[in-house]
């Protein structure tokens, strides 16, 4: 039976990880590939990178760092932020990442979806939605309102039709990020994650809101998530990876327990 | 020499980077002598059944891979590398290598686990390889250890002697096989961390005889 996945995702800034709280300030808080190599001894499915810089010299710090990830971890990783073209996921897939993921480009071009699959294979092509709730309309039936530029430009596309279309286009996962939750750690959304996750065939990756080993297992049960995506819980070292699967073993969740020889 | 067949089907770098961790040297390459001539081959590959033996058959590597399985060189097959090996895929209604008798099946849809929750595919994310039978190069794999899985085509081996280890997604199915001096798993060992590191050192050492 498939085991739900626990997956750290690391902002990274100029060559370093941060954290930022709702955008605004950024601390950098290590090194990316030192943090994804501890990752990956503690326990971790899966990394994903996001590329959070704002200068033009990104795509060759981010680059660097793709490459010197895959010489030190032997599991999935993907990265985002910035994704743009075909030539950018080419360029981030033969440095080493498994998937790309592509969120404000996908909106404003959705063939970069279906192209990147065709190139690539849609298990290389993860959406990352950023989704606010909203009151429900005829234009947002759902009441979950897709959102670009960090969550400050609302789109006027639902969530639920804008899931299900990319997953027709050939999205091979998603990763569902809930402004709302996100950074409160109060818990992932749980009303957003199941209506996506039960409405298309693709995985869903549960984002935004983690600050208890409680909210992961809530993730997985009531919230349908085929994994869970952590920041803060496990960087600033409240629980480590193995707690974490420990306890959502306890509880019934099926996991993966052993990794090292 | 290891030698990685390079068939323009993806992931050949992950594979040379695990080697490299491994300490072992290997060479990335379409040439069929070159392949011929290495101590060790590994066939990995992501992608599409059809499209995949076409291009071995343009550099004439579907001759070059049965001739180094009749001459008894070990050969390691890795996700897609485990199903282009068998008779026939469904996948593109493709004829394959057949050094395997046997064909590649869709996983069936609707698939339902046994607790009826409704199962996606492609099969993606970390799961168990039960051992039907023991077999060098998974020495040290314990029943715990889990690999990473993305697939939606799964191998069907005509004969229950060449099923090496089966999972369990909503139906059984072999996640392991091997005939003489081929074996062949359908997860990433490159991807599974150190478990599936294991694995791979091993059959870099496996003199090709069970």
């Amino acid at each position: 039976m498939l085991s739900k996945r626990i997956i750290p995702c690391l902002d990274v800034r100029d060559g370093k990880t941060t954290k930022g709280i709702k955008f605004k300030e950024n601390v950098d808080i290590g090194d990316p590939v030192e943090m994804a190599r501890f990752y990956y001894e503690q326990g971790a499915d899966e990394i994903v990178f996001y590329d959070i810089t704002a200068s033009s010299d990104r795509r060759n710090i981010m680059i660097d760092v793709v490459h010197r990830v895959a010489e030190e971890i032997f599991i999935p990783f993907s990265v985002g932020g910035g994704i743009r073209t075909i030539e950018d996921m080419r360029e981030v897939l033969l440095a080493g990442a498994e998937k790309v993921s592509v969120n404000t480009e996908a909106i404003i071009n959705s063939k970069i979806i279906s192209e990147g699959a065709k190139a690539f294979g849609s298990q290389c092509i993860v959406l990352g939605m950023d989704v606010k709730k909203v009151e429900t309309s005829k234009k947002i039936p759902s009441g979950y309102e897709m959102v670009i530029h960090g969550g400050r430009t609302y789109t006027g596309i639902d969530a639920l039709a804008w899931a299900r279309e990319a997953e027709s286009l050939g999205a091979g996962e998603i990763c569902l990020n809930s402004i709302d939750a996100d950074g409160t750690k109060k818990g992932y959304e749980l009303s957003l994650t199941p209506l996506i996750s039960e409405n298309v065939n693709i995985p869903v990756i549960a984002s935004g809101g983690a600050g208890s080993i409680a909210h992961i297992y809530d993730a997985f049960t009531k919230g349908k998530a085929d994994a869970a995506l952590i920041a803060s819980i496990v960087h600033y070292g409240t629980y480590t990876i193995k707690e974490i699967k420990d306890e959502l073993h306890a509880r019934g969740v099926k996991v993966r327990r052993t990794w090292g020889l | 020499m290891i030698a990685i067949i390079d068939y323009k089907a993806g992931n050949l770098r992950s594979v040379e980077r695990a080697l490299k961790k491994l300490g072992f040297a290997c060479r990335i390459t379409h040439d069929r002598e070159e392949v011929l001539n290495s101590e060790r081959i590994i066939f990995p590959g992501v992608g599409a059944a059809g499209k995949a033996i076409a291009d071995l058959r343009h550099f004439g590597l579907d001759k070059g891979l049965t001739q180094a399985f009749k001459e008894g060189t070990p050969i390691l097959g890795i996700c897609l590398g485990a199903q282009i090996i068998l008779e026939k895929s469904e996948e593109n209604n493709t004829q394959c290598l057949g050094l395997i008798g046997g064909d590649v099946k869709l996983f069936p849809s609707p698939l339902f686990s046994v607790d009826n929750e409704r199962l996606k595919i492609p099969h993606m994310g970390w799961n168990g390889v039960h051992l039907v039978r023991m077999h060098p190069v998974l020495e040290g794999i314990r029943p715990q250890d889990e690999f990473y899985f993305v697939h939606s085509y799964y191998p069907m081996p005509a004969a229950d002697q060449y099923i090496i280890g089966t999972t369990d997604y909503g139906i059984e199915f072999p996640s392991i096989i091997g005939h003489k001096n081929l074996i062949a798993m359908q997860f990433h060992l490159e991807k599974s961390g150190p478990p599936g590191l294991r694995i791979l050192k091993n059959f870099c050492t496996w003199n090709g005889k069970i």
